[in-house]
């Protein structure tokens, strides 16, 4: 059997700011905001969170989720632009955290929001070649965004881990296809609080062309139709991108709104598409087909085709809590208490 | 404030991080934060023993004059909550006080509990929330 998803975890802070309180307090039109980026409110993770706190919380889920062993993991991968350490891994804090055996390959991935899909690449190679039972791909941040800039109003904060193995399969890898390329959509260097953008280059040369080009060059060279799959899921940096994506691409958008989280807790960054793939492991029947495409600046994408198994009921049934258990389970809180949460306040230190 | 030591930090990992406690072979006493002896029969002999992630608060206090580490998360909520065979004392996140209650249901997170200023060790732990 090929490798595939054994288990999965996914956790969202509690607290949320509507988009309403940050357009009030940086003069922009509310109603214009939520049009454009079609996010109604986000996750801020708690003062005492961060990406190495979210990241243990997933992948506890994920663990308890399929009754996995800790000591069986033999991988554990981190996907993060939003490490607490510029040098020293969240990784590393995981096997610990988890109580891992010592024996587990370790280290954290960057390649901005799609590191942790290639965490998950990585992992099911090292299943498939039996150099490892089991791996953990987990994806995390509490991502950037300038105060009173575009991404203050999507720049959120979540956590999803995923258990790779070829026992136990809830959802296996049929294949998977990658598309890179050198293109400035948006960076941050050393040193600098919040990431830029390059002009123009977020939706077209850099989303668009990645998301598109992933998905179609998966399709065209394994034959796929938009009639195989019951799901698409696609990055989701707002509410607008992955709708337009799959009209593109042909997709129905009552294939692709049931993995759409973003309208409600912003974009997750390294947890995006993996957490609207999460909410549709939640609901998804043993036959279904699944189209998933991650997106990183910089810029890439890759696409997986994954196949639901008997094995999703039973984990369906898991006492975790769900995606959607968790958009409702929220705080409100003000402008100022998330510039708080977020450690955007200078203090003395 | 004068925080607890880098290599003390790393030893005591598995109790903050996990909640690895020790039982006793000879009588079966357990205890968290874990003993080299047993103080209840003089034994040496102890083992691992994993509390649950869950359980039930027994009390809690809401403390508005708390030490400089915490200076920033006023006020802080300490809760005595029963996992398993222990009571373990901890802070208490996610939730307003008086929402809490003796008797609800309580699960452990892992939370950020010491950050050594600007450039030092950011040290994690255990904390408890209310269980959704």
């Amino acid at each position: 059997m090929k490798a595939g998803i054994v288990s999965w975890g996914a956790y969202i802070p509690k607290y949320r700011i509507r988009t309403e309180d940050i357009a009030a307090t940086w003069g922009d039109d509310p109603a214009r905001i939520v049009d454009i980026y079609l996010v109604y409110e986000k996750s801020v993770e708690g003062y005492d969170e961060d990406a190495v706190t979210i990241a243990t919380e997933a992948a506890r889920r994920a663990l308890r989720r399929g009754a996995v062993d800790p000591k069986r993991i033999g991988a554990v991968y981190s996907g993060t632009e939003s490490k607490p350490y510029a040098v020293k891994p969240i990784s590393s804090i995981l096997i610990d955290a988890l109580g891992l055996a010592n024996n587990v390959f370790a280290v954290d991935m960057e390649f901005a929001c799609k590191a942790a899909s290639d965490g998950i690449v990585a992992i099911a190679g090292l299943v498939e070649s039996g150099r490892v039972e089991y791996g953990l791909a987990v994806g995390t941040d509490t991502s950037q965004g300038e105060p009173g800039e575009h991404l203050d109003y999507s720049a959120s904060s979540g956590g999803v881990a995923y258990v790779i193995g070829r026992d136990g399969v809830a959802a296996e890898f049929e294949t998977i296809y990658t598309y890179n390329s050198d293109t400035p959509d948006f960076w941050r260097r050393e040193g600098s609080p919040y990431p830029m953008h390059g002009e123009g280059f977020t939706g077209e040369p850099a989303y668009f062309r990645h998301v598109v080009g992933a998905a179609k060059g998966l399709m065209e060279r394994h034959g796929y139709k938009v009639s195989d799959f019951a799901y698409a899921v696609f990055h989701q940096p707002n509410g607008r991108f992955p709708m337009r994506a799959a009209s593109m691409l042909g997709f129905p958008p009552d294939k692709v709104k049931p993995g759409i989280v973003v309208t409600h807790i912003g974009n997750t960054y390294n947890a995006s598409a993996l957490m609207g793939l999460a909410r549709v492991l939640e609901q998804a029947k043993p036959g279904d087909k699944i189209l998933l495409v991650t997106f990183g600046s910089g810029a890439g994408s890759n696409a997986f085709v994954l196949n639901v198994t008997d094995a999703v009921l039973e984990r369906q049934k898991a006492d975790v809590p769900k995606v959607d258990e968790m958009i409702a389970d929220k705080i409100y809180i003000d402008y100022a208490m998330y510039l708080k949460n977020r450690k955007m306040v200078k203090l003395f230190e | 404030m004068e925080h607890e030591s880098v290599p003390l930090y790393w030893r005591n990992i598995p109790s903050y991080y996990r909640l690895a406690a020790r039982r006793c072979r000879k009588c079966g006493e357990v205890y968290y934060p874990p003993v080299v002896k047993c103080p209840r029969c003089g034994s040496s002999e102890l083992e691992d023993f994993q509390l649950p992630h869950e359980g039930e608060l027994v009390e809690f206090t809401v403390l508005r004059s708390v030490p400089t580490d915490y200076m920033k998360q006023k006020p802080l909520v300490i809760g005595l909550v029963k996992l398993g065979p222990v009571k373990v004392l901890g802070q208490i996140v996610d939730a307003a006080p008086e929402k809490l209650k003796a008797g609800q249901r309580m699960e452990v997170v892992f939370r950020r509990v010491v950050v050594d200023g600007k450039y030092g060790l950011v040290m994690y732990g255990y904390k408890f929330r209310p269980r959704p």
